[in-house]
């Protein structure tokens, strides 16, 4: 399993070919409390750098782009009854969706951790 | 996630360092750095609700117009009756274009010697110009841009308040006086922007840190960021300047009808009375309304109001839980109980036409208990 995190704030958790997509946990702070999530559907196909998904915070809405292209296998459901999962747990229950990803390749240009912290840091 | 780009303003208010040693973050509003928010909204929030929150709200205009036929001045710029307003009472009005269009909403206070406004912050620049215009020279208007403006709403807010300025509890609701908190002269009043009972607190700038620190103590009190502030207000039923009112709508259509008195109503001589009083008898094209939104997602300023109208304010409601919003909608729908579609980044939306304040107002009202 390898970590990877965009420049958008989304982090992307990839085993073979398919991969959990959430927002990281500076993007959860930044954003405040989460009172709606809108998640992709299975089967929804979505590209690199285009949204994906919708979440909205008491004062705003934000898009969540998708880190890779792919087909969603799955949404999180738990998101609609609890938004705030994308509060207390931004990287673990908070996940927003599953893909399979079409072009593995794209992941080439994402960051690591470390590099996603000093990315932050820098901010 | 999108990025948000904001750039720092260069101008700093008196308890600037004060809300980042608090750990508020920070954001630029009306030019200024203010805080957003410091443990999070919805907290801050509920907690204004239930017991008492500090705002820092000294961006807002502070100005004082004095000289012999002050009210009469003032009258001729806004519907209110300011000559039958007596001293130590304050009255919500609006500044009026010749068209009858909204300039600001204000606060107005008749003291001993001078008339007592608070303006918005984004406005306040041409309100004092647009005041100072149409005001003659016999008489004098003062931007006490040396004052500090602090809010502490809430229902436990007497409490704390009362502990540290004996006496200030006999204020009733849209009442104010002179006191002193730890010795600093303060400009006191029992008004809000939260539907609370509260007070707010004028006092110099230099002494703004040490009183927010004495009020911040008391075990009632938190700081609260202007993200809960606009929250509290959208329950309240209160409007936004520059979001809800603008020069485009009037005080009928705002649903303001209430802020042009008695007397000028049946006397005129405010700016656009013409048109605001063939509106009042029959009816404004377009009225604001609340609205409760089906759902969980919020529509937010800007959406579109099917087929004619738009969304000027929305959020989630952490009181109730669920989406709630300003509209302006066409007259035949401004009816409590109809149905409205909202259209929002290609979605639509259904929102019920609900009778503001979403939230009872719960203000100190003379004569009434506690």
């Amino acid at each position: 399993m390898s970590l990877y995190f965009t420049k958008d704030h989304e982090w992307i958790s990839v085993e073979g070919t398919s991969a959990t997509v959430g927002i990281t946990d500076y993007a959860q702070s930044q954003l405040g409390d989460v009172v709606f999530v809108e998640v992709p559907a299975a089967g929804t196909a979505v590209e690199k750098g285009k949204e994906a998904a919708v979440v909205e915070s008491v004062k705003a809405a934000s898009d969540v782009y998708a880190p890779v292209s792919g087909e969603v296998i799955e949404g999180n459901a738990a998101l609609e009854a609890d938004p705030a999962l994308v509060n207390t747990a931004p990287e673990g229950e908070g996940w927003f969706f599953k893909l399979t990803l079409s072009n593995p390749s794209e992941l080439d240009g994402l960051m690591d951790a470390d590099a996603y912290k000093t990315f932050v840091d820098g901010l | 996630m999108s990025d948000e780009d904001f750039q720092e303003p260069e101008v700093l208010l008196p308890l600037d360092a004060w809300h980042r040693a608090h750990g508020a973050r920070m954001v630029p509003f009306a030019g200024y750095s203010m805080p957003i928010q410091y443990e999070g909204i919805i907290a801050e929030h509920l907690w204004t609700r239930e017991s008492a929150g500090l705002f820092d709200v000294s961006h807002m205009g502070q100005l004082l117009v004095s000289g012999e036929g002050a009210d009469a001045a003032l009258e001729a710029l806004l519907p209110g009756d300011i000559k039958g307003l007596r001293e130590g009472r304050m009255r919500y009005s609006l500044l009026l274009s010749d068209e009858g269009g909204i300039l600001d909403d204000l606060m107005v206070t008749r003291r001993a010697d001078d008339f007592y406004l608070v303006v918005n912050g984004a406005t306040k620049i041409d309100d004092i110009a647009h005041i100072h215009e149409h005001l003659p020279e016999e008489l004098t208007l003062n931007h006490m841009d040396e004052q500090a403006l602090l809010a502490l709403q809430g229902p436990k807010a007497v409490d704390a308040l009362a502990r540290l300025v004996p006496g200030v509890e006999a204020l009733s609701f849209m009442t104010a006086g002179a006191f002193a908190i730890a010795g600093v002269p303060a400009w006191i009043s029992r008004s809000g922007y939260t539907g609370e009972d509260g007070f707010e607190i004028s006092i110099p700038a230099e002494a703004a840190e040490q009183v927010a620190t004495l009020l911040a103590d008391q075990p009632e009190v938190k700081p609260i960021g202007l993200g809960a502030r606009d929250s509290l207000r959208l329950e309240a039923g209160l409007p936004l300047y520059g979001h809800d009112l603008d020069p485009e709508t009037t005080p009928i259509s705002a649903d303001l009808g209430f802020a042009i008195s008695k007397r000028r109503r049946e006397e005129g001589g405010f700016p656009g009375a013409q048109r605001i009083l063939a509106e009042r008898a029959a009816g404004s094209a377009f009225k604001r309304v609340g609205l409760i939104i089906e759902g969980r997602q919020p529509v937010r300023e800007g959406a579109v109001v099917q087929p004619d109208g738009k969304i000027t304010s929305g959020g989630f409601s952490p009181s109730l839980q669920k989406p709630i919003a300003m509209a302006y909608v066409p007259a035949v729908s401004a009816v409590p109980g109809s149905t409205i579609a909202i259209e929002q980044r290609g979605k639509i939306f259904t929102g019920t036409v609900t009778p503001m304040p979403f939230l009872p107002h719960r203000y100190h009202r003379q004569g009434s208990s506690k």
